[in-house]
Formats: C-alpha cells, structure tokens, sequence
C-alpha cells in the first residue's frame, strides 16, 4: 500500500502567522486555546461553516495560513459575540475572526465574489465617503457587484412595502463636515 | 450627567424611524433632556471593523469628540452603533501607539478626544431602580394580557455587559413587566438574528430568525419586543418566506421596546409610529383593547 500525505506538515506551515495574528487589537491571549470547542457550540452560523471555530484557532495556532485566510468561516461570523464572552480562556474571538478579514483583505486573498466582503467593503467606501450610510444604495451595488441584476426585482415587494411604511430613503444623506472626514481620514492613513 | 446626547445611527433616520419617532417622546416623558448629536457621522458598524480597523476607530473618534465638547455622555439606541462607539472609547484610550497616533490626528483635524465620554443604549439608562419606579408612576394604560417575548439580540449585552448578564438578561423583562405586559420565559431572547448576514444569505438568514419566531410563539407571545433596529428589520422581513419555507405560520408583530413604554405612558399611539410595522398589528390592539380601531 502506498500511503500518502494528508495534512500538511512543517515545511509547509507558516510559523509566523500566529505571530502576526497577535499583533492585530484583541489576539494576543490566542496560545491559551485550550481546544474545548465552546466557541464552536455557541456559533449560530458554525453550521454553515467550513471550518468550525475552534478549528480556526488551532489553524492559526498551527500556521495554515492559506486554510484560515481562504476559509469562508470568518465572513460568516455575525458579530454576535456569544463565544467571545463563554470563551473559558478569554479569548476575545471575535476580534480574532475580524483580524482575519482584515488580514485576507490586506493580503487579497479573500472570497472576492462572495457578497459579505463585498458588501462590508461597499457600505465602508459609502460611509467614508458621504459620512453617513444607505441601505439602498448598498443593496444595489452589491446586487450590482456580486448577482445577477435582474434579482433585484425579486426584492421589490420589500422594497414597496418599504416605501408604502415610509421606511425607505432613495438619497444618500451626507454629513456637512465632510471636509473634516476626509481630513481624518487621510491622516489616519499616513505613517507616523 | 443627567444629559444625554442623542446619537441616532443610519437607521433611525431610515427603516427604523418609528424607533426615533417613540424613543423621544419617552425620554421627553421622563425627564430626559435629549438633543441630537449636530453632525454625527456612521459608527461603520460591523462593515468598517472587517475593513479597516484604524478608520473604524477614527470615525467614531470623531462622534465621540463632539459628545465631549458639549460635556455629554452619548445615548445610542441602536445595537451596532452602540458596540461601536463603545469599542472604539476602549480602543481609542488602549494607550497603543495606533491610538494614540489616531488621537494625535483626531486632534489635528479639530476633534480632539480625551476620553470622557460614556456611550449607553436607552436600556440601560431607563431600567436603573430610580427610572424603572419612576416609570410605574408613569404608567396610564396598563398592557394587562399582552404577552411579550423580550429580544435582547447580540450587541447591546454582548461583549461589553455593563449593565446585564449576556446569556440571559433582564432588563427589558423588568420593563415590560413595569409596563403591565406578561413577558414570556423567552429562551431564544439573546440568540443572533444574523445582523447584517441575513440580507446576504438567505438560507441562514430564514434559518436564525425562524428559530426566534418559533420560539416566541411557541411560549404563547402576542409581539416581539427589540431593542435593535436590524433585529427588528430582520424579524420582520423574513416573516413571508418563513411562513412559506418552513410552512410553519410564525406570524408575529415586531416593535421597539419604546413604541409599548409610550402607549403605556398614554403617549397618542399616532405618535409613536406603530403604522409602519409591516406586520399587522390588529391582534395585538384587539388583546389590549385599545381603541383598536385605527389598524
């Protein structure tokens, strides 16, 4: 019998990725996973994961690098935070799994027609731009971006009923200081 | 202080306006002085901390600094807004060099930021002992018979739980229950909605917030109470496909929490925007019987 190689093995992990993973705000405490699996259970959306919670931490642990920024798992985290606070090592992960986003962002190595990081990169570009966010318009361009056009016609019963309730606005509201906004934004931008 | 100042969000100007137009009228009620934050900008929600971690705070920075010239603490009635402030107050005073570089430029920008400034959601501003006896007093109309499934969603008792436990909370059950109205033993009352994910993707969208209507029906609730406006857009919006995917009838009036405080305080129900619920309200004005004529 010929046996072959399953999981990757040292030469092919990443051993600085847990380091780089610490630096982002809310990681450092990560080597304390224990691997019981709360964070797993807690997770509304574990189901529809590709890898759970847990095995995240012990990817990021380990040095798949490439697993853990490819997955879909952290742009399925809602936010909700119910394993950040039953975590029993105090691991705050969901900062972990945000510092992942932002790590596949920077790296450009995200699900790119997936319509999460599309839609948070979309509704960030419209609120650093006007100061203020729009549903609609954020609905359209990640129709636009991500499915076909033509969807959006499916979603026009919402939209009437929306509308009909008076809880719809078409234009995109702008706060009057933009100037300053864009000021800050730049110069958060810059190196010290 | 006393003074709040009020920091609306996106939605209270948008899907959420019956939150604004009920949320001012109670604090009015109550004795609260509440003025809107001039110029506030997006706290970035969910959104800006996947994106980019720095802006996210500096945007919020700026909401903040404004709260601090005036001397006031900030009053966020939205989940998401209120976990963003609070989180970027946290990180902007983390004494890091990333902050305090985001300070220095705040600063440079005309919003300097020290740090004085508590963000709270109306929650827990209204359910400390002095206001929750305070609004006993207030009540006129009792909601005797109106069983309510308290939602408390994710964001306001999660992570930072200042004022209640973020498992099972009771606050809003406190309320409700100062309000005259039966609050049932609601299991599914912190389990996620999927924020900003259930516009995305649909399956676990109908999925989570299927859970929820089950469970508030089954415990025999006449409404859902929430204290979030994308819980309540989320609750109400996949109510059809529910019904026909899952065949199961969850029906099931959402409000905010402040739209009951009002009608209890006989605040004129025209007044608290109950005609944009895009769920029929009829039942529940027949069960409190409350000139439900008008729906």
């Amino acid at each position: 019998m010929k046996i072959q190689e399953k999981v990757k093995f040292e030469e092919d992990l990443d051993r600085n990725f847990v380091d780089e993973i610490k630096e982002k705000s809310g990681c450092d405490e990560i080597d304390r996973c224990i691997q019981c699996g709360t964070c797993s259970s807690s997770c509304p959306m574990a189901v529809y994961m590709d890898y759970s919670p847990r095995k995240i931490m012990a990817m990021i642990k380990n040095g798949f690098k490439d697993e853990a920024l490819k997955s879909f798992t952290p742009w399925l985290c809602a936010s909700c935070y119910s394993c950040q606070v039953r975590c029993p090592a105090n691991i705050k992960i969901t900062d972990v799994m945000y510092a992942l986003k932002r790590k596949a962002i920077e790296e450009n190595i995200y699900p790119s027609r997936f319509s999460i990081p599309v839609l948070d990169n979309e509704m960030h570009k419209i609120l650093t731009n006007h100061g203020r966010s729009s549903e609609v318009w954020l609905m359209l361009k990640l129709y636009l971006k991500t499915r076909n056009p033509l969807g959006l016609l499916k979603m026009a019963p919402l939209g009437l009923s929306l509308m009909k309730t008076g809880r719809m606005g078409l234009k995109i509201e702008s706060i009057k200081n933009k100037k300053q906004l864009r000021k800050l934004l730049k110069a958060v931008k810059e190196e010290t | 202080m006393n003074d709040y100042i009020y920091y609306p969000g996106c939605s209270a100007k948008s899907n959420a306006k019956h939150y604004e137009e009920s949320i001012l009228p109670v604090f009015k009620e109550m004795g609260l002085k509440l003025d809107e934050m001039e110029d506030w900008n997006c706290c970035g929600a969910t959104a800006s901390l996947s994106v980019d971690e720095t802006k996210s705070a500096a945007i919020s920075g700026r909401n903040l600094s404004i709260a601090e010239k005036l001397g006031k603490n900030i009053m966020a009635p939205c989940a998401a807004c209120y976990l963003s402030l609070k989180k970027s107050n946290q990180f902007l005073m983390s004494e890091t060099k990333k902050a305090k570089k985001i300070l220095k430029d705040l600063k440079s920008v005309g919003c300097e930021y020290k740090g004085t400034v508590e963000v709270k959601h109306p929650l827990e501003i209204l359910t400390n002992e002095i206001y929750l006896k305070k609004i006993k007093e207030k009540v006129k109309q009792k909601l005797t018979g109106l069983k309510v499934a308290c939602y408390y969603g994710c964001q306001v008792v999660r992570p930072y739980t200042d004022f209640d436990d973020p498992d099972y909370p009771v606050t809003l059950d406190n309320l409700m229950e100062a309000l005259g109205a039966e609050p049932v033993n609601y299991s599914a009352k912190t389990r996620c909605c999927g924020g900003s994910l259930t516009a995305n993707i649909e399956e676990a969208g109908l999925r989570l917030n299927y859970i929820l209507l089950k469970e508030a029906k089954r415990k025999g609730a006449d409404v859902v109470v929430t204290i979030c406006p994308l819980c309540l857009f989320n609750l109400e919006i996949t109510q059809n496909k529910i019904v026909k995917k899952y065949k199961n009838d969850i029906k099931m009036p959402i409000l905010f929490f402040s739209q009951l405080m009002g009608l209890a305080m006989g605040i004129p129900k025209e007044d608290l925007g109950f005609s944009r619920s895009l769920i029929s309200l009829k039942p529940m004005w027949e069960k409190i019987g409350d000139g439900g004529t008008n729906e």
